[in-house]
């Protein structure tokens, strides 16, 4: 449904994006993921036919976002980061104009429609700029679905929003995403985590890692980690894990906890189990610990350190904390 | 033209919630009353020394100067509020041509701006009543005419001007300073010697001058609507370029 290849857009000597490639399958939802200023928004502008690629192609639906303009925002739904909307209309009106700009048969019909599904019924005869930002990001979102479009592009779609809205506004991208394809951005990780069952990490312009999200953090986590928690005094447990094949180094931890990095590609958990137990100690509890996608996002769009100095203060911001890391994953 | 009448209606109806319309269609109801009453109550006064009666062009004289002085403030808005707001970036992404925003919010502003003229015919209507055996009704029909046709070329010049700013403020006071520079262009003109005749051609005024002398010249026809569409291709150039940047 979208086919992007090697779009570069320069906004005069700065490169915003260079040379992006990728595609979204029809029932896809595909997450955006980078910093600010990695041309995020910049590509979805470009897909939506708001300005045209300095180079490269993008095909939505069939149709060339230069050569076919119209065609391509017939069939996507936009939500730009911004949400622009009319202040002085009511939520009504303002949708109704955008079903008239779309000639929108029944246009009433799906604006009530639209309506019902960001739940924004009651505030339909309300004015926009009485709007929470919550309720704006939700009219947005209306604007988006009314042409029941085949492609949506949402732009940061849960900014803003308290809690239980944003689950819900998750909830309703899912659903849509089913049948039509989402391409989304977001800088919340976790939110690409459970809505996106494909994630680009952009950087600068580029694509530094395209994968579902699970795949990624198993592939890019590296050496497996694994935390043990043993009962009694275990003095003598480190030699007898360092023997266990595949086993890369030991760590007794001061809270009593061990830490047991091994190498990556094999799971040696039945190994390391095995060997406490003949040892003669008495496992309590076993975990692995995989990289969250924090640490990936991290690893992948960090600055390359220049001054050696640096080197120090910044391994130690890539470096997960563990402690950190239990709490997250229960 | 279904875009053009959706986007029309928007900005028509707009007019009607915004501050500034209300103070334009003050503005211009009320100095026009002032012309129509001060210049009746001379001619009654004077009647026994010049037996002429006030014609239609008490009213159309002021009406030009006022039209000349408010129509940018009517299009300031049109679509320097559109790019400051983000707005644009929804219009620009909607199946909607370029040309077609542009010349529907010229539509929205010349529909208000027919609104107002339209309501400023009752003077002419009550003044052939004043008048014994009315007044000239070609002379009306005339000057009305070019009245419309250049609120027209202003509000389309003017449009094209907001396409280029993101501030309203600054979007009128250029609007404001072309019209002004087009108007004092004869003067300019007639002291240089040098291109007289094409600069006096390019006088916005002077053009009026058929049309209010009752005649309707078809070159001063093709001048206002020529200019008219000008500033609707200007205005849709201006909008494509913001794609640009």
């Amino acid at each position: 449904m979208i086919e992007v290849e090697g779009l570069t857009k320069d906004f005069g000597a700065r490169r915003a994006i260079d040379g992006l490639t990728f595609n979204a399958r029809q029932g896809e939802i595909v997450g955006f993921l980078g910093p600010n200023g990695a041309g995020k928004t910049t590509t979805m502008r470009i897909l939506t036919g708001y300005m045209p690629p300095t180079a490269g192609t993008a095909k939505v639906v069939g149709f060339d976002v230069t050569e076919q303009s119209l065609e391509v925002r017939k069939r996507v739904g936009y939500l730009p980061e911004t949400v622009p909307l009319y202040n002085d209309m009511t939520v009504y009106d303002y949708l109704k104009f955008m079903a008239d700009l779309r000639h929108l048969a029944e246009a009433e019909d799906r604006v009530l429609e639209a309506l019902e599904v960001v739940n924004l019924l009651d505030r339909a005869e309300g004015y926009i700029g009485n709007l929470s930002k919550g309720m704006r990001q939700r009219v947005g979102l209306a604007q988006a679905l009314l042409h029941k479009p085949e492609v949506l592009i949402l732009d940061e779609p849960t900014i803003g929003l308290d809690p239980a809205q944003i689950i819900e506004v998750r909830k309703l991208i899912r659903e849509i995403g089913k049948e039509r394809t989402v391409l989304l951005s977001t800088h919340i990780l976790s939110e690409a985590q459970q809505i996106c069952d494909r994630v680009l990490i952009i950087n600068k312009g580029r694509i530094v890692a395209e994968d579902s999200p699970e795949h990624l953090q198993s592939r890019l986590a590296g050496a497996q980690r694994v935390s043990l928690r043993v009962q009694g005094d275990a003095d003598g447990l480190e030699s007898s894990l360092s023997a266990v094949n595949g086993v890369q180094t030991v760590v007794a931890r001061p809270d009593g906890t061990w830490e047991v990095e091994t190498i990556p590609g094999i799971d040696t958990r039945p190994q390391i189990a095995r060997a406490i137990v003949q040892a003669g100690y008495d496992l309590l509890e076993m975990r692995a610990m995989g990289l969250s996608l924090e640490d990936i996002f991290m690893e992948l769009t960090r600055e390359e350190p220049e001054p050696p100095a640096m080197d120090e203060t910044e391994a130690e911001q890539v470096e997960p904390e563990p402690e950190q890391e239990t709490v997250e994953e229960e | 033209m279904r875009n053009l009448w959706t986007i029309a209606r928007r900005e028509y109806k707009l007019y009607f919630i915004s501050p500034v319309a209300y103070v334009v269609a003050f503005l211009f109801l009320l100095v026009i009353g002032y012309f129509f009453f001060s210049e009746v109550t001379t001619a009654v006064a004077y009647s026994m020394y010049y037996p002429t009666a006030p014609g239609v062009e008490i009213l159309i004289s002021p009406m030009v100067t006022l039209i000349l002085f408010t129509m940018p403030a009517l299009t300031m808005r049109l679509v320097a509020e559109e790019n400051r707001t983000g707005t644009m970036e929804l219009l620009l992404t909607a199946p909607v041509k370029d040309w077609e925003l542009v010349v529907g919010k010229w539509m929205g502003s010349f529909l208000f701006a027919l609104t107002l003229l339209a309501a400023t015919f009752i003077y002419p209507i009550v003044l052939n009543f004043l008048v014994d055996p009315g007044i000239d009704q070609g002379l009306v029909f005339s000057g009305y005419l070019g009245l419309i046709l250049m609120t027209g070329s202003l509000l389309a010049v003017g449009v094209a001007i907001s396409a280029l700013f993101s501030n309203q403020v600054a979007a009128f006071f250029v609007s404001l300073a072309l019209v002004l520079a087009v108007w004092i262009i004869r003067p300019a003109a007639s002291a240089t010697g040098t291109g007289s005749d094409v600069l006096s051609y390019l006088n916005l005024v002077d053009h009026f001058l058929t049309f209010y002398r009752g005649t309707i010249d078809l070159s001063d026809v093709v001048y206002y609507l020529s200019l008219t569409t000008l500033g609707l291709v200007l205005g849709t150039v201006f909008v494509e370029i913001r794609r640009w940047r």
